[in-house]
């Protein structure tokens, strides 16, 4: 018998005690558990039916041989997998048994706006000893995620899947199916990080350039340049090595609740085809995923059929979902590794064909840099000598980004005339699909910022804003793999609202990283509490211009955001959308749930900062 | 409209009862925004409209806006504590000179949020080229985030010193700006009246270079001037000092660095003249070890 049954056996029993009152300390003392034990043998245990019952209690947690307080789902991280069906109604009570006030978010569900679970504004909140009762109806399918939106309680472990099997068949096959679900642990607390975050905004970042890396550097680029490069970074006063606000000084980075060394492994037969339901609850993490060997057909992204593509790696945002099929055909081991974007760790877990086998672990990439691009400069600057940044190829990234590829404005900036590219209003895109699958994307021309800085909560602007949707991100730009990106994101049917967006939201995305402030538009959102309205049933366009230098993960609860990355009727529809630093990103929204709604930067420190607003959708 | 009025009322009453409810269970017809109003008159839109709004039904949809009694979706307003103990430290009397094991501290520190803080200053030191026995100073600001990288600092400092073998003391009002500057120098200006009227101000960078992640070179530049010559303050009028310091911290943690130094210490004109008289020695190299830590 799989001995992770009888320990979930046992905490059962446990929490039966438990819930009489009778071994309420006991419980207490009981470490959590992963889920998803090394033996898993892919059943993963859901939860199903129409009536589930969710209990949130704070519990010791072990990871390797330290253990900490940590708040579960059902006595384990990842809290357990729910599994639904499309069409069915679901009841989900929510018991809090901290003593914290608690709720659970259904990330990326369609539902009432009372059921949105986010506290101060769906509802109240769920008070310690309260239950809440979750009730709507599901009307999608796909991979899904639910977790915490109370102050740090993510973070410390708040977060389980969620899969919802559709009514008709899934248009691809597989034989096996695992939810592969990432996220960051750390010892420290969120407030902590926090805390610390917010008296030195570099705390976590043992990666910064220091000498070694300047020798190293005047001997690849010369004396002078690598001096220029160097002070360029400083008199802007900005840090080329800031690609995670917290990393792997304080990290463990978990696949299923287990460390690297506790090497999650999920079972098949050589030959089979195997999804895996890729999802990072991570709370300020982004993967990079790969399985040396194999090569990932992505099938679904957020939940929703896109066509098949086929690649090597791909970049996980914060809170994003991946579906993908693998076929091993070999009888051997396959590693299944998630390096972080800033490469300070990684999560790591295995396919193998019998349990207690692995396969090598790749080394870790260096770290990369930030570049000019990323700041948002004047092109022009780029083709200056001395602005050439390490690891960075201008003109080889220019030739990534198609949408650029005929564009006269660039063409007149290469050749430095001084003449800013000028936003054409006329151009601004017909949207509609009459083009076969392919359209304009919105931004694919660089646009110069307008004079608005956005106050002293906001350490740059993006001079020119551009698309880059079409660049893997950075780390990733002159890698020999084949690495997803968003203009490879085509629904595999189209979605009935063609309707050409009637108007245009633009909302910058803020920040400093040396105070640790992140904000919308230079505001945080105690300074900016109404919310954003949408009139409903219509069609708007958000236009987010990131004035950061950081990547953004910006999720809308209760609506579709359809990606304008070009692809015509076949934009694919995502509830979170990972803004690149100095990127214009364009989503297109149908208006059709009234209520107020999040939105926020789904990076659980940047979102507590002030990251957030509201979205109202009403008919006023 | 009127409905938006009618509304409120409605919100108002179902967070009074979500909150009874939820006690025991909830139900969530009780929180649909669809089934609120309740009040005689206002349209009562269909519930199937909120549970399925993409069914297109026209109709009334309710507005709903922040609710009291909530609370706040995210914690941005957080105030915090932040002491920065940037220098303390022993300086070994240099052999030959007449001079003794001193001290020195540069402590501050804020209270607040991201964009009003009281901060706290204090320093500290005896025989340095500036002052020939101990001069420990405490200012409180308060300060405001005024732009990009820079706060505006206003508030009072007290400043005692030993002068002739006495103590004296005086009160002054501060007016400064820190932040950081292009290059990534820290960067902290004070401009100081004190009680009599006499203008003096004081100059500060320092900048971190890092020889590895932990091992931290921080040089630190530091002046002082006055436009009145205040003789008990051994203060001329003009440059008073001009001081150099490199200080090679390790960072076992980012919070706590022990470090040595050196720090090149020299006064000018009427101040060194004051200094001297003062039985001070005006042009000091002095090795120094101390720690660095916040918290």
């Amino acid at each position: 018998m799989n001995p992770s049954i009888i320990s979930r056996r046992l905490l059962l029993l446990l929490k039966c005690f438990a819930a009489l009152g009778l071994l309420a300390a006991l419980e207490h003392l009981a470490p959590a558990q992963a889920w998803a034990s090394p033996d898993n043998d892919g059943s993963q245990m859901p939860l199903s039916g129409e009536m589930i019952d969710l209990t949130i209690g704070e519990q010791l947690f072990r990871l390797d041989d330290r253990t900490a307080p940590a708040i579960t789902i059902n006595g384990t991280i990842p809290g357990p997998v729910i599994r639904l069906k499309e069409g069915q109604p679901a009841t989900l009570r929510v018991t809090n048994r901290m003593e914290e006030s608690t709720s659970i978010h259904w990330h990326g569900l369609l539902l009432p706006p009372a059921m949105d679970g986010v506290p101060g504004v769906s509802f109240a909140g769920i008070k310690p000893g309260a239950t809440f009762t979750y009730r709507f109806p599901v009307k999608q399918s796909g991979t899904y995620w639910f977790h915490s939106h109370s102050g740090g309680q993510e973070m410390r472990g708040m977060y389980a899947p969620m899969i919802i099997d559709p009514i008709e068949p899934e248009p691809f096959r597989y034989e096996r199916d695992y939810v592969v679900m990432l996220s960051d642990w750390s010892f420290e607390s969120p407030e902590t990080l926090f805390s610390n975050l917010k008296k030195q905004g570099g705390y976590y970042n043992f990666q910064k350039r220091a000498a070694g890396e300047f020798l190293t550097d005047v001997r690849r680029m010369g004396l002078w340049t690598a001096i220029k490069n160097y002070l360029m970074w400083d008199q802007m006063r900005m840090d080329p090595t800031d690609f995670a606000d917290v990393t792997g000084y304080t990290f463990t980075y978990l696949m299923n609740g287990l460390s690297p060394a506790g090497n999650w492994t999920g079972l098949f037969r050589p030959g089979e085809r195997v999804r895996l339901r890729f999802i990072n609850a991570a709370s300020m993490t982004f993967y990079d995923v790969r399985i040396p060997g194999l090569t990932m057909t992505v099938v679904q992204a957020d939940g929703q059929n896109v066509q098949p593509v086929t690649v090597d790696e791909f970049r996980m945002g914060v809170a994003e979902t991946y579906d993908v099929i693998v076929e091993p055909a070999e009888d051997r081991a396959y590693t299944i590794f998630a390096e972080t974007m800033d490469r300070s760790g990684y999560a790591r877990g295995t396919l193998a064909p019998r349990s207690g086998m692995s396969a090598e672990i790749p080394a870790r990439r260096p770290r990369p840099l930030r570049t000019m691009e990323d700041m948002g400069m004047s092109m022009e600057g780029m083709d200056m000598p001395g602005m050439k940044m390490p690891g960075m190829n201008p003109s080889g990234d220019m030739a990534n980004r198609n949408p650029s590829d005929d564009n006269p404005h660039r063409e007149h900036m290469q050749h430095g005339s001084g003449t800013p590219p000028v936003q054409d209003m006329q151009e601004m895109p017909a949207m509609n699909a009459d083009v076969q699958g392919r359209s304009k994307i919105p931004g694919a021309e660089p646009v110069k910022h307008g004079p608005d800085d956005h106050g002293p909560g906001n350490q740059m602007v993006a001079e020119y804003s551009q698309n880059r949707m079409g660049e893997p991100g950075r780390g990733l730009e002159n890698s020999d793999r084949r690495v997803l990106r968003y203009t490879d994101l085509k629904s595999l049917e189209a979605y009935p609202d063609q309707r050409e967006p009637e108007r245009e939201i633009e909302m910058h995305l803020t920040g400093s990283m040396n105070r640790y402030m992140w904000s919308f538009n230079g505001k945080k959102y105690s300074e900016a509490p109404d919310p954003i309205r949408f009139r409903y049933g219509e069609r708007v366009r958000l236009t987010f211009v990131n004035d950061t230098m950081m990547e953004h993960p910006i999720h809308l609860h209760g609506m579709w955001m359809h990606l304008e990355n070009g692809t015509g009727a076949y934009l694919p529809r995502k509830h979170v959308v990972v803004v690149k630093p100095a990127e214009r990103l364009s989503v297109a929204v149908t208006a059709d749930a009234p209520g107020p709604w999040a939105f926020h930067c789904h990076l659980l420190l940047h979102m507590e900062a002030g990251m957030f607003r509201v979205v109202e959708v009403s008919d006023k | 409209m009127v409905l938006t009025g009618l509304l409120s009322e409605g919100i108002a009453a179902t967070v009074a009862s979500a909150q009874t409810v939820q006690e025991t269970s909830m139900t969530p017809a009780a929180t649909t925004p669809s089934t609120m109003p309740k009040t005689p008159g206002a349209p009562t839109p269909d519930a199937s409209v909120t549970l399925a709004p993409s069914t297109g039904q026209e109709g009334v949809r309710p507005t709903v806006s922040q609710r009291r009694n909530w609370p706040a979706p995210v914690n941005d307003q957080e105030h915090r504590l932040f002491t920065l103990i940037d220098v303390l430290e022993y300086r070994p009397k240099t052999g030959g000179s007449q001079g003794h094991d001193d001290y020195r501290w540069d402590i501050e520190g804020w209270y607040g949020g991201d964009y009003n803080r009281l901060w706290f200053k204090s320093e500290g030191q005896r025989d340095t080229a500036f002052k020939a026995d101990y001069d420990v100073d405490f200012q409180l600001l308060y300060g405001r985030f005024i732009r990009k990288y820079y706060d505006l600092q206003m508030g009072g400092r007290v400043e005692t010193q030993s002068f002739k073998g006495g103590n004296v003391t005086r009160g002054l009002g501060v007016i400064g700006i820190e932040g950081l500057v292009p290059y990534n120098y820290d960067f902290e200006s004070s401009l100081f009246i004190d009680q009599n009227g006499a203008v003096s101000a004081r100059l500060a960078f320092t900048k971190d270079l890092l020889l590895t992640q932990r091992l931290i070179l921080q040089t630190r530049f530091e002046t002082n001037a006055a436009v009145q010559r205040v003789e008990e303050f051994t203060t001329g009028s003009g440059l008073n000092n001009l001081e150099f310091g490199g200080r090679l911290r390790y960072e076992i943690r980012r919070e706590f660095a022990p470090y040595v130094g050196i720090s090149l210490d020299r006064s000018f004109g009427e101040t060194a003249t004051l200094v001297r008289q003062d039985g001070g020695n005006p042009s000091q190299v002095r090795f120094v070890l101390g720690v660095r830590a916040w918290f």
